[in-house]
């Protein structure tokens, strides 16, 4: 994607979509980070909208900002309970139709189909995926 | 006299539409197979409950109670009926048993979209983003105004800044597309049809390609959601492998298709649907032309019958 498209792209992306963005980059982060570096992992977002994102959110109180040297940097907040991750969890583990409303990302994977991801990620294209049902 | 064959040709239509939906809708483009995946079942569904409704109803309509609404002669009915009676009783049987597992298949449905709505609505979200804290990766998106994409912060760390945007791309597109609302009529028309089953089944596959497209669309580049979708289900696999069923589960399947160049329009899969579909109107419409004709013959009957002996 080139620089230009990127920020076409941003432009029409909606506010809240670049704010969940940010928290994402947020939490990906292994330790506290700086604005900037937040903005290198959000495609095409201008470093000022990053900025004010980061306002809005630590407003909300899902991130924490801490002096450190001439700038800040963000922090998620983490759930130090764990009440919501254990919610997550009973949401998750219900099979039947609690599992059947959310629309997950990825279902669980046989053995074999592991290896064939495994060959996938590691470049080799399998030549042979079992067909489907 | 009425003849009895196209008394059943509804049934054997959409018995036909429910067997060749879901191989003609897996070699459509994502979004047109959803949708017309999800009409099929509809009208397979649909066929299916009104005609055997009609079947039933001309037993029903033999009970001397019904008979008195409208007014037409039972004797008459009787004679006339192409349709056997154990058989329309038993037609009434599963009328009536779907009507009851429907109610009970919607009510089960809303309640999960609703309790799984309140418990995403308490997570403290920064846009349409509510990330849980969680190192099993996990993400989801769930229906309600406005829709909401949980993600646990597992996921996010196993998956690079391009990846993030293919899955936050793909949970958006569930949302944006309504996607909740093509698995819930999928999940009730195979509730009221078993049939429909394998329908659902290719359904759910293609509104999951559909976000994948649609994510693909967005990143503009295919591979890269290929890519997360291999890097989370890996993942996610490797966090609860004890829990893990071997499901065989439609991931491969979604890889190798976007690797894949994309599905080219076939005009000729969105013709042999709007056929199938027609068919199952066409027939449909015949025998309840005739299952009129049958009802109008008694109504006559009992008419004349009444002129000849008032008061009977």
């Amino acid at each position: 994607m080139t620089e230009k498209d990127g920020r076409g792209e941003a432009r029409r992306r909606a506010r809240g979509e670049l704010e969940g963005e940010v928290l994402a980059a947020l939490w990906a982060a292994d330790g506290p980070v700086t604005a900037a570096v937040v903005q290198e992992s959000v495609t095409g977002a201008a470093y000022t909208t990053v900025l004010t994102i980061l306002t809005r959110l630590c407003d909300k109180g899902l991130v924490t900002r801490r002096r450190a040297g001439r700038g800040h940097v963000y922090a998620p907040v983490d759930d130090r309970a764990g009440v919501v991750a254990a919610g997550m969890h009973s949401l998750l583990d219900e099979g039947g139709d609690r599992a059947a409303v959310l629309a997950r990302f990825v279902s669980d994977l046989s053995a074999e189909d592991e290896q064939l991801l495994e060959q996938l990620l590691h470049g080799a294209l399998p030549d042979r995926l079992p067909d489907q049902e | 006299m009425f003849w009895p064959a196209p008394m059943y040709l509804p049934l054997l239509v959409s018995a036909l539409l429910a067997v060749a939906a879901p191989w003609v809708g897996r070699r459509m483009p994502p979004r047109a197979g959803a949708w017309a995946m999800t009409c099929a079942a509809v009208v397979a569904a649909g066929t299916w409950v009104t005609e055997l409704a009609i079947l039933a109803f001309t037993v029903v309509g033999q009970l001397p109670l019904v008979a008195a609404q409208g007014p037409w002669s039972v004797r008459v009915l009787a004679a006339e009926d192409p349709v056997d009676r154990e058989f329309a009783v038993g037609c009434a049987a599963v009328v009536l048993a779907m009507v009851v597992s429907a109610t009970v298949a919607s009510w089960r449905r809303g309640r999960a979209l609703v309790s799984a709505w309140r418990e995403c609505r308490e997570l403290a979200a920064g846009g349409d983003l509510a990330v849980v804290d969680d190192p099993v990766p996990a993400a989801f998106a769930v229906l309600g105004l406005p829709g909401r994409v949980v993600v646990s912060s597992g996921m996010l760390r196993v998956l690079d800044a391009r990846e993030r945007s293919a899955l936050l791309a793909h949970e958006r597109a569930h949302l944006r597309h309504r996607h909740h609302l093509f698995s819930l009529i999928l999940h009730l028309a195979a509730v009221v049809d078993p049939l429909l089953r394998p329908l659902e089944r290719a359904g759910a596959f293609a509104v999951e390609r559909w976000a994948d497209e649609d994510a693909g669309a967005v990143v503009e580049d295919r591979p890269l959601v290929a890519r997360a979708i291999a890097r989370a289900a890996l993942a996610s696999g490797r966090a609860k492998r004890a829990a893990l069923a071997a499901t065989g589960g439609p991931v491969p399947q979604r890889v190798r298709a976007l690797l894949a160049p994309p599905i080219p329009r076939r005009n000729g899969a969105a013709l042999a649907f709007a056929a199938l579909m027609t068919a199952c109107c066409a027939s449909l419409a015949v025998t309840a032309h005739d299952t009129e004709r049958l009802f109008e013959a008694a109504m006559h009957a009992h008419a004349t019958a009444g002129h000849l002996r008032p008061g009977r």
